[in-house]
């Protein structure tokens, strides 16, 4: 379960990226996050597995308040907070194989994984992940060799192999085109019923939100504008929470060609 | 028709670069310009010569080094390799002793600024030294000798690697490191798994670079005593022996050609 009691995030620039924010994830949940950028979605994520930092208020993650974790218990959350990434952010250079096995650094001692000496159970697991969002045949390609749809299903794997409890997917299919976008989504709403792993993902597009989430909580300036579940949301919600009228660059499309 | 013949007459023509640019350009243009007549001149007034005898004296200078003594082949190899030897050890260390350094000297990955402004000005003031006056100084530290010598292109190779290879580091993508670190990684798993694949393919080639400069200064490292081939070479000159100078030269010149074309063919697979 993730907690959050009156947190606010200034950046040392002195913008604003959260505002008081109140709200309680519980487990097994995909929740949403929607709203325009800037609007503090990705803040509002990165805080959950502190890339950011909130400068007050509480983070309760599991029962435990984050904030004023430092390295060594940094790395035990973040190894059961998994991560997906709008740009993927594999390394382009190794191979797929080694991308996704990096899911597993932080269950791994320093030594081992310089050597390479990774369990046998690590590397099947990794095998498995890449099996599961079918892509173990490119398994020894190069990262760069691959498609943006194959890439983001590669770190999809790379999470998987990290066995986490939370999943953060920040703008997952923002570089992405119709298709694939679905298909993403598609595997991100799979893992979260089948391993019950909770899943929080932004978006800015309407549709995918609406197709998708259990709950949509809608971001205007820092703050929480819209917290319910997708029963609840109408066009009429989304007006509200981006403060306009809805245009055609909001929804993503192409749900029936996937 | 008439709203056209309006805009017509209001049409602007701005210049391509701003006002203040041009003159900054000029000034600094002229400012050089000035500095390049007045160092002319100055040498020029230094040169008493000129070039007048230049042309007599190749030739006498041609008579006494030609032709090479081959015969002494035999006995310079060992200095030479010696040389190769002192160039690649020297390189080596440089090499491993650059890792830490380079990370210590970027800016993207030391967030700790006192840290990284320490490693950046050692490695300025290192890189200030010239490699011969380092030979100078552990020459008289540790005596004539291969090992001053190493030591002197260990210090030399490692201004240059460090700042080139730091200067790599910091142009890395720092998306696939965010993304190690939120998979829980600490910072030596971070450094390994998404810094060393992006930039070993540019230390390799700097270090085969670097390689290639070591192999020339430590030819003339020996001149002040800091062993292989330079010394034998300043030893002949000395004697006046020019044939055998010569053999030496021409020795050198081939096994520094054939190293740059190998290190070069290398660096051009790497890339």
């Amino acid at each position: 379960m993730i907690e959050f009691k009156d947190v606010s995030l200034v950046y040392p620039n002195g913008t604003e990226g959260l505002k008081k924010i109140n709200t309680t994830i519980k487990d097994g949940e995909f929740v949403v996050i929607v709203g325009l950028s800037g609007a503090g979605k990705s803040t509002f994520i990165r805080s959950i597995n502190r890339l950011v930092t909130p400068t007050s208020g509480s983070l309760q993650v599991d029962g435990e308040d984050i904030l004023n974790y430092r390295s060594g218990n940094l790395r035990k959350l973040r190894t059961k907070v998994g991560m997906i990434f709008q740009n993927y952010n594999l390394v382009k250079r190794s191979n797929v194989l080694k991308n996704v096995l990096a899911g597993r650094l932080g269950h791994t001692g320093t030594l081992r994984s310089i050597l390479n000496l990774y369990k046998k159970e690590d590397i099947s697991l990794a095998y498995e992940s890449l099996k599961r969002v079918n892509i173990d045949e490119k398994i020894y390609n190069r990262a760069d060799e691959l498609s943006g749809g194959q890439q983001q299903r590669v770190s999809i794997a790379r999470v998987l192999t990290q066995k986490p409890k939370y999943i953060l997917a920040d703008e997952p299919v923002a570089s992405l085109d119709p298709p694939t976008s679905h298909q993403v989504m598609t595997y991100l709403k799979k893992i979260n019923k089948e391993d019950n792993i909770t899943t929080i993902v932004n978006l800015h597009f309407i549709d995918m939100a609406m197709e998708y989430a259990d709950r949509i909580i809608g971001m205007r300036a820092g703050e929480v504008v819209f917290d319910g579940p997708v029963s609840e949301v109408s066009e009429k919600t989304f007006e509200e929470i981006y403060g306009r009228s809805i245009r055609e660059d909001d929804l993503r499309g192409g749900a029936d060609e996937s | 028709m008439t709203n056209e013949n309006n805009s017509l007459a209001e049409k602007k023509t701005p210049p391509i670069y701003p006002v203040k640019t041009k003159v900054q350009v000029s000034i600094i243009f002229f400012v050089i310009l000035g500095i390049y007549l007045f160092s002319m001149f100055w040498t020029q007034k230094e040169m008493v010569g000129g070039f007048s005898g230049a042309f007599e004296n190749m030739f006498t200078v041609m008579e006494k080094f030609f032709p090479p003594n081959f015969g002494v082949i035999g006995a310079i190899w060992g200095p030479l390799v010696e040389t190769i030897q002192m160039a690649i050890i020297a390189t080596t260390i440089a090499a491993i002793l650059t890792v830490p350094l380079a990370v210590l000297a970027a800016r993207n990955v030391t967030t700790f600024k006192p840290l990284y402004y320490t490693t950046r000005t050692v490695l300025n003031i290192l890189r200030t030294i010239p490699d011969l006056v380092l030979a100078v100084i552990f020459v008289g530290l540790f005596g004539i000798g291969l090992f001053p010598g190493i030591l002197a292109l260990v210090v030399f190779s490692l201004g240059i690697l460090a700042k080139l290879i730091s200067e790599t580091i910091e142009a890395v993508d720092m998306n696939p490191l965010e993304a190690m670190r939120a998979s829980g990684g600490n910072v030596y798993q971070v450094i390994w798994y998404a810094l060393v694949p992006q930039v070993l393919p540019q230390f390799t080639s700097l270090v085969l670079y670097v390689f290639e400069i070591n192999i020339r200064a430590s030819v003339v490292l020996g001149f002040v005593g800091a062993g292989g081939i330079g010394l034998i070479l300043n030893q002949q000159l000395g004697f006046y022996n020019y044939p055998n100078a010569m053999m030496i030269i021409v020795l050198i010149f081939a096994v520094v050609i054939i190293i740059e074309y190998i290190s070069t063919k290398l660096r051009e697979a790497l890339i």
